[in-house]
């Protein structure tokens, strides 16, 4: 009978389509394990010669002399991220919010291109662009409070991870306000509270977890750019004791260095480890994003 | 034509139980209306018929639904058959992202009607594939709406006023060719004028088709309804055909909420 | 009152004040990139490669990057779709239980976080243990891995926001899950898909650090996958840490290039997204 050969035709179909579904979800999964595994093994060596402490506290780093300690590249990552959300947010924030819900739709439709053409642009070009003018901008700012920098410092860095993160929060940020039902300012204002009061107290609120997200997402980038903030941060092994001191981070370790690897012995174990570090920081972060998700979210998930 | 039989239906969301113990033949080749106040398990009862109801989280159902005597919650029961069986018109009407002539040829397409399909109403046989413009005249025809939308068969659905695309959705149900028709509110999202135009289409498909509606317009009811299924609070309270259910209700609450003291 | 309103009114200058600093940010690096950039941009830049010199100052051009550039990522374009949408719809609820799902999820954030280098050093790795020299071909598939969570996971969200009444009026007409996820879920969401592929798109032109190691770096157009292949953020990064004022100034004209092409293929996904959409928003 046709109509039952094509019936199994479709079942096969969906078969095949189930099967290939978890079959690629396995492979990804796979691959992330793998990456992971391989750069623990290449890193394994370091482990042996030196202990997890040493490694992670030691401030000392001197590879000719066999002397790895990554804290000062730990902290310079953590501080220059640290330092882009803090400038970020704020800015990200107001704009999303004023582009919510104060702009009308043309003047929105503006913002929204200009904001994707920010997010477009590639990280070198904000390298470039960060040397050029805001590594001057910060000695600028330096001469001006009578502090000596040569602008190449944590605070370059945080500046152009910051420019370069809006983007992303900024529009992730106008979608999630926008999706906050009308109905509920217009309660809210029918009780007499002012536009403003309506956003702070009600807009806000409901828009929490998506707005979270956001700023999750912007982490994510912050955290997984390399060449930008290597360009501007000054490439100085110590530990910065204001914005105004040049740092180190871990990517920027990995990329200058990885050229000179194969003379010195464990070098190269070293700068897997740091790698290594790099991805476990992104875990916990992911996961304890991904928890506070849930927690927060009353999910209509469908 | 499919026979549809329930015997003692529970369906729970979770631990909210939505209705229980429901037993009803449906009585075939008639408009059967399932009325009652919002809230009350209607369109969880509509949608457990084509299993549509699977496709929410949470949802478990003891009791059985038989078809044509067999229960539609067996092993080997094919959902997609089921689901061409027994159509479904949602409150919403959600056209595909498609053309108005896709949204209609879809179904056939899928199901490879218009290779094999059966004789029309009129016992004409669908010729080939090349004829599916003819049945997909033909399906909108039915559903009333063919005049309105002959020049913009290539146009997205999308653009069509809400009137239209809820009957675009009924010709899109018809052309399954289902025996049964499900109806969510068919019309409750409509003007009185497409509204109207819905339910002439549905008196003049019961010859055909059983059709059950789901609606909480009394009014409605007494239109259309051959037979009158009442259910409050997730408990069927009476059903039976139209005429002895408007002239001689039994119930408490069906005489309340016949003369609209509760809605 | 008076102070609801002083307060409404401060949040008010501050947001365009922030508004203004984010359109400055923009304006700022297309006017210094253009600026910069044009004055070295000439023909030659364009067509020729390097000629013995150039990075002192001499002729050529930076043809060989932009080629390069070009191949790099229509490779792993194509690559990174090929894996990217088959995850991502197999990520969907009608497929999959929600924990390996979320699980899933999980992974690709964490994957989408890592920093490039990361990725450059696991490639570089894989490559000296395959006996693999820098080429194309390594950078390609670098440049793959580090797009597939971004695509992915954008991919993902996009088909999420498809409305699960129209997914039920699929079904409902008799669907296998397949078919309603072709003929209608991807129709739904394929402006968002688009856009999907730029965010990766972009996140791959202009990554440097993946392929410092991996792609290795030519003054030549590689004519094979085995080949080294230069390219456009690799350009700008050594010409931009030289200390040649005009070797310097030709680093922005290669940034203006790469900012050129994104910009490009923006607005035709753009359009090709905007073109293929019959669809319903709600």
């Amino acid at each position: 009978m046709f109509k039952g050969d094509l019936l199994k035709k479709r079942q096969i179909k969906e078969f095949l389509a189930l099967f290939s579904g978890r079959f690629v979800l396995i492979f990804i999964n796979t691959l992330a394990f793998l990456i992971f595994c391989g750069l623990l093994l290449k890193a394994k060596p370091i482990l042996h010669a030196i202990s997890i402490s040493d490694l992670l506290f030691s401030s000392s780093w001197h590879p000719m002399k066999s002397e790895f300690g990554l804290f000062v590249f730990i902290i310079s990552t953590l501080e220059v991220t640290m330092l882009a959300m803090v400038i970020a947010i704020p800015v990200c924030l107001l704009a999303a919010i004023y582009l919510s819900e104060y702009a009308g739709r043309c003047f929105r439709e503006f913002a929204r291109l200009i904001i994707d053409i920010l997010a477009g642009i590639p990280s070198v070009v904000y390298g470039l662009c960060g040397v050029l003018v805001i590594v001057p901008f910060v000695r600028a700012i330096g001469d001006f409070a009578g502090i000596s920098t040569t602008g190449y410092s944590l605070l370059s860095g945080g500046l152009v991870l910051a420019v370069m993160v809006i983007p992303f929060i900024i529009s992730i940020s106008v979608e999630v306000l926008r999706m906050v039902p009308q109905p509920i300012r217009e309660c809210a204002l029918a009780l007499g509270a002012t536009k403003w009061e309506t956003i702070k107290y009600v807009v806000l609120k409901k828009a929490r977890r998506g707005l979270l997200a956001a700023v999750v997402l912007g982490v994510a980038r912050a955290f997984g750019e390399t060449m930008a903030v290597l360009m501007v941060v000054g490439n100085v092994a110590q530990l910065p004791s204001s914005i105004f001191d040049p740092a180190y981070p871990l990517p920027a370790l990995i990329a200058n260095n990885y050229g000179e690897v194969m003379s010195i012995p464990l070098y190269d174990a070293a700068l897997m480890s740091a790698a290594l570090i790099l991805m476990f920081i992104v875990a916990i972060f992911s996961l304890t994003a991904h928890y506070t998700l849930s927690r927060i979210g009353e999910t209509i998930e469908r | 034509m499919s026979h549809i039989k329930i015997e003692r239906l529970n369906v729970s969301y979770g631990n909210h139980q939505v209705f229980k113990n429901i037993n009803l033949d449906i009585p075939d080749r008639q408009i059967v209306a399932i009325i009652g106040p919002s809230g009350c398990g209607k369109t969880t009862l509509l949608k457990s018929m084509n299993r549509l109801l699977d496709l929410n989280e949470d949802v478990s159902t003891t009791g059985d639904i038989l078809v044509d005597g067999v229960s539609i919650y067996n092993a080997g029961m094919d959902v997609t058959q089921l689901r061409k069986k027994i159509g479904f018109l949602p409150q919403h009407p959600y056209p595909l992202p498609m053309s108005v002539f896709d949204n209609v040829a879809f179904g056939p397409r899928i199901h490879g009607l218009t290779d094999f399909s059966p004789a029309d109403r009129d016992g004409h046989h669908l010729a080939s594939k090349t004829d599916r413009s003819a049945s997909v005249e033909h399906y909108l025809r039915l559903a009333g709406l063919w005049e309105e939308v002959k020049d913009r068969l290539h146009e997205p659905a999308a653009k069509l006023s809400i009137g239209q695309q809820q009957r675009l959705a009924l010709a899109r149900v018809l052309s399954i060719e289902p025996e049964v028709i499900l109806a969510d509110e068919p019309t409750s999202a409509l003007d009185p004028v497409s509204a109207k135009l819905v339910e002439e289409q549905f008196k003049l498909l019961k010859k055909n088709y059983t059709i059950i509606i789901v609606t909480h317009i009394l009014r409605q009811a007494r239109r259309l309804a051959d037979y009158i299924v009442f259910m409050y609070m997730g408990d069927l309270i009476e059903h039976k055909p139209a005429a002895e259910f408007f002239g001689n209700p039994q119930d408490e609450k069906t005489k309340a909420y016949i003369s609209g003291e509760i809605s | 009152m008076k102070s609801r309103k002083l307060e409404e009114n401060i949040f008010k200058f501050l947001m365009a004040v922030s508004l203004f600093l984010v359109f400055l940010a923009l304006a700022g690096i297309v006017l210094v990139v253009a600026m910069k950039g044009l004055s070295s941009l000439n023909l030659s830049m364009i067509t020729q490669t390097p000629k013995g010199g150039y990075y002192l100052g001499k002729e050529g051009g930076i043809a060989n990057a932009i080629i390069g550039s070009l191949y790099l990522i229509a490779g792993a374009t194509i690559l990174s779709l090929i894996v990217s949408l088959p995850v991502a719809l197999a990520l969907q609820k009608d497929y999959l239980s929600r924990r390996f799902a979320d699980f899933t999820r999980l992974v690709l954030d964490i994957l989408w976080g890592t920093p490039s280098i990361v990725y450059g050093a696991f490639g570089f790795v894989i490559m000296v243990y395959f006996g693999l020299r820098a080429s194309l071909l390594g950078g390609i598939i670098v440049l793959t891995l580090l797009m597939i969570p971004i695509m992915s996971r954008a991919m993902d969200e996009a088909i999420r926001l498809v409305p699960f009444e129209l997914k039920e009026m699929s079904y409902a007409l008799g669907t296998t899950k397949i078919e309603t996820t072709l003929a209608v879920v991807l129709r739904q969401a394929f402006p968002g898909l688009c856009t999907a592929v730029i965010l990766a798109f972009g996140r791959g032109i202009g990554d440097a650090a993946s392929i410092l190691f991996t792609a290795g770096y030519t003054d030549e157009i590689p004519r094979s996958l085995l080949d080294p292949v230069a390219s456009l953020p690799l350009a700008v990064f050594f010409q931009a840490g030289t200390p040649v004022p005009e070797v310097q100034a030709r680093a922005f004209a290669a940034a203006l290039i790469l900012l050129f092409i994104v910009m490009i293929i923006n607005i035709i996904a753009r359009i090709l997204g905007w073109r293929f959409s019959k669809n319903i928003v709600r």
